[in-house]
């Protein structure tokens, strides 16, 4: 009880903090802050908010568990970004020209995604294990070289077609057979849940058994919380950490299906971009947790959603960014303070459990 | 913190005052607390009569109180000088004042006899010379009183001896030292005053000239001194351990290891003498496939394993006790049950085919923890909240599960109290008896001495003399692990 209060009271504190930030600059910009936060909860639990939220929560889910995937080993990949972006074209041009009966149609997408992601993270792993270049870096870099490629890629005459009725350009439409239809799961809208969001909730329960449950999850955290303990135990780091990098890129081929297969049906130049690092900052806040990362999606997503209100009332958007961002730096301090206070807790406890062990026995032995 | 109550202690000026008990008995929390790394939440200290209030180790040494840990805090890429005076340089304008600090260093080195020369780079220093490196720069701080945490478990007698010498001066000089050993021979020998103290409280503070080793060792646990004497061999003419012609490379030039053969027999243990980083870490790991052998062959049990993994290695049976614990031997802030399945991962009772056995695992924990007395409120408390010695203990009772053939135990009594000790000698033994083929590396000598079957001396990364233990002397053993005394009986 007292450690499910301890990892609570992390975010919590956090999340308050950045309230309390976030109203100052809002009474400093002359708008009261509790009509604000009143405004930004009505529209946000509207049916139709609601949906949204659902469906945004779900991108973001995928996106954090694959970020956490490499947390959990300490391999930063900030290249899920990237990953994505590319899974999610060539999937796209894939379901577009192909026609396969549903479900070998989706299932077929969704395996190429994740293929091509993995091996879009597994350059920057490989690069790692073979020549030492910092992941971080390699990432970063690889970021940069998808939105090339698929610049390059997504033009008229190779995997582009233009979108008719503007002048934008996406891959082939994805033909219903190969959609994944929706879930109207809440009343009063005609908004529909995307159908893909049970695929968020596999991944999440994937996650979870392998990282909790299996020899490989073991040797994973093992490598993630003392590599030279896991070397002398035998885990070989240098497979880990390619295979977790290919296992994260594998995850974030996933991030752009749900809104691809569920909403838009095509990879044209407006598909949502960012997702990656929205992931990181969500890994963080749900401490790598995948019921932690679910809450850290919604809260995420709900923000996001809401936030479209702001504007009627003449507030900046950008004051929810703002509060993001406080969120995700106090979060990372408060999980440290806690952390600390945790440990220091927890060796008094046992100190003190031990003394009392110990003058019970020497009491014990004055009686006899 | 409990780790302390009811401490009484008083230090006169100008004497050697030394702290003995088993580890875990709260040396350490006192030292800290005497330099300012933690706040006592009851009692006082007082220094020249004064209570005394410390926030800090700077508080600390502003009242001339400074600490010589047990692991060297240098800098191996300045020079004795430079790292003397690290954090408190003297300055004339902007720059730093080398010839006052040069001069201020000779003259202290002159008057406590403290021979280190000042442009000496630290890398190029021994064990004893770093140690008169960290005296110097506690003494170059203005301390009177110097707090000494187990100064001697890293070097051999001859620098055990020349160490004393320098308290000797010290204290003739008036100043005052505070001495952390559980060696009690050597305490015996340089203390004026010795305190011993058992779980957190002091028990007893004896003059020296008045109790024997055994008087102090009774004292600390309450039981008998143990002993790691062997009786009778056990030794068989099956080899489980053969090394052959092992060499690997370095960054430079020199071999890390050159040219190494041995075989350890069923039922043998054979120690490994050294001065530390004269090979023993590189051994050991490339015994146990961590590093890759340039040269030579590893046979286990007849079988070439020189190419196995490290995880293939444990798996058929050999058994690691790594020297640097909280690096190489826990998941610090995992808990006990998954410390103790670290390393052993892959077989039972840890693991059923490709998933862990989480309930086998803690099952077999509990084991662990009554079989080998490890003092711990659960199996769910993290590693990082035992003391070292049970941490230690639950480690060699981890590595004793699944009996293994082979065992690399590099310092396996290593910070661990009397009566643990005693134990995990007992432990040694028994499975020698079964059959157990032991590798020991050990800095403590007549730990080696004791349990081996066997001697090497390794020297630079060579097997440079064998020794017989039933004759050999720590002093000869010592005389050859520094290269000067050729043969060793």
């Amino acid at each position: 009880m007292r450690r499910f209060l301890l990892a609570v009271a992390a975010p919590v504190l956090a999340i308050v903090f950045s309230l309390a930030l976030v109203s100052v600059i809002l009474v400093i910009s002359g708008h009261p802050p509790f009509g604000v936060f009143r405004d930004m909860v009505n529209y946000g639990f509207q049916p139709r908010s609601q949906v949204l939220t659902l469906n945004l929560a779900t991108t973001y889910y995928l996106s954090a568990l694959a970020v956490a995937i490499g947390f959990r080993m300490n391999l930063f990949n900030i290249g899920v970004d990237g990953q994505y972006r590319l899974a999610a074209m060539i999937a796209a041009a894939f379901a577009g020209s192909v026609v396969l009966p549903a479900p070998f149609g989706q299932i077929v997408t969704i395996a190429i995604a994740m293929v091509v992601g993995a091996m879009w993270a597994g350059i920057a792993g490989l690069l790692k294990v073979t020549r030492g270049v910092s992941e971080v870096i390699s990432t970063i870099m690889l970021n940069f070289i998808a939105t090339g490629v698929v610049a390059y890629l997504l033009t008229p005459g190779r995997l582009a077609v233009s979108v008719q009725g503007s002048n934008n350009i996406g891959t082939k439409p994805i033909p219903a057979s190969g959609q994944v239809p929706g879930i109207s799961l809440l009343p009063g809208t005609t908004q529909q849940v995307y159908g893909l969001i049970l695929l968020a909730v596999v991944m999440g329960v994937g996650y979870w058994f392998l990282l909790g449950r299996t020899r490989f999850g073991f040797d994973l955290r093992a490598t993630g919380r003392s590599e030279p303990a896991a070397v002398a135990s035998g885990v070989n780091v240098k497979r880990m950490v390619l295979v977790s990098m290919l296992l994260s890129g594998a995850v974030a081929g996933l991030v752009g299906i749900p809104q691809l297969l569920g909403a838009s049906y095509t990879y044209s130049l407006d598909f949502p971009a960012g997702l990656g690092f929205t992931g990181i900052a969500i890994a963080l806040l749900g401490r790598n947790n995948p019921i932690g990362i679910a809450f850290g999606a919604l809260l995420w997503a709900f923000l996001d959603t809401s936030r479209q209100i702001l504007d009627l009332g003449g507030v900046s958007k950008e004051i929810v960014t703002i509060m993001q961002g406080v969120i995700v730096l106090a979060v990372v301090i408060a999980y440290e303070l806690v952390r600390r206070y945790g440990l220091a807790q927890q060796q008094r406890e046992v100190g003190r459990r031990l003394a009392a062990e110990e003058s019970a026995a020497a009491a014990a032995g004055v009686a006899a | 913190m409990v780790a302390n109550h009811d401490i009484d202690l008083v230090v006169r000026r100008g004497t050697v005052h030394a702290i003995v008990g088993e580890n875990g008995a709260g040396k350490s929390t006192l030292m800290n607390t005497l330099y300012g790394m933690h706040k006592p939440d009851e009692g006082e200290v007082l220094i020249d009569g004064e209570p005394v209030v410390m926030h800090s180790p700077s508080d600390a040494i502003a009242r001339g109180v400074g600490m010589v840990h047990q692991h060297f805090m240098l800098a191996n890429n300045l020079t004795v000088l430079e790292n003397v005076i690290l954090g408190q340089e003297p300055t004339s304008g902007w720059r730093i004042d080398f010839d006052a600090a040069r001069a201020q260093i000779d003259e202290i080195g002159q008057r406590y006899g403290l021979d280190v020369d000042p442009d000496e780079l630290l890398e190029d220093l021994g064990v004893g010379d770093r140690q008169r490196v960290e005296i110097l720069k506690v003494l170059y701080r203005g301390a009177k009183t110097l707090i000494l945490d187990e100064p001697t478990s890293v070097l051999v007698p001859q620098e055990v001896d020349d160490l004393f010498d320098a308290l000797r001066e010290l204290k003739q000089q008036g100043l005052t030292v505070i001495f952390i050993s559980h060696k009690l021979d050597e305490v015996l020998s340089v203390a004026d005053t010795i305190t011993v103290i058992r779980a957190g409280t002091t028990v007893a503070t004896v003059d020296p000239a008045e109790v024997t080793a055994r008087q102090l060792a009774e004292l600390m646990v309450g039981s008998e001194l143990p002993s790691p004497e062997t009786r009778e061999s056990t030794v068989t003419d099956v080899p489980v351990l053969t090394v052959e012609h092992l060499s690997l490379a370095g960054p430079g030039e020199r071999l890390l290891l050159d040219d190494i053969s041995f075989t350890i027999h069923q039922g043998e243990v054979l120690g490994i003498a050294g001065v530390e980083g004269n090979g023993q870490v590189e051994l050991v790991e490339t015994i146990m496939g961590m590093r890759t052998a340039s040269d030579g062959r590893v046979l286990f049990d007849d079988t070439d394993v020189t190419h196995w993994s490290t995880r293939r290695r444990r798996e058929e049976g050999m058994g690691y006790i790594p020297e640097d614990r909280t690096r190489h031997g826990l998941l610090l802030e995992a808990p006990l049950w998954e410390n103790r399945m670290l390393g052993h991962q892959t077989t039972p009772p840890n693991a059923k085919g490709a998933l862990i056995d989480r309930r086998g695992a803690r099952a077999d924990t509990e084991r662990i923890v009554r079989e080998y007395d490890v003092r711990t409120p659960g199996i769910e408390v993290l590693a990082s909240s035992l003391s070292g010695g049970n941490q230690q203990k639950l480690i060699v009772g981890r590595e004793m599960s699944g009996d293994p053939k082979v065992l690399v135990a590099a310092h396996p009594t290593r910070g661990v109290d009397v009566g643990a000790q005693a134990a995990i000698w007992d432990l040694l033994k028994d499975a020698r008896a079964k059959g157990l083929g032991v590798l020991l590396i050990s800095a403590d000598l007549d730990e080696l001495i004791g349990l081996s079957d066997s001697l090497r001396v390794l020297l630079r990364g060579r097997l440079v003399a064998s020794a017989d233990p039933a004759t050999v002397t720590p002093e000869q053993l010592g005389s050859a692990m520094t290269g000067v005394g050729g043969e060793a009986a």
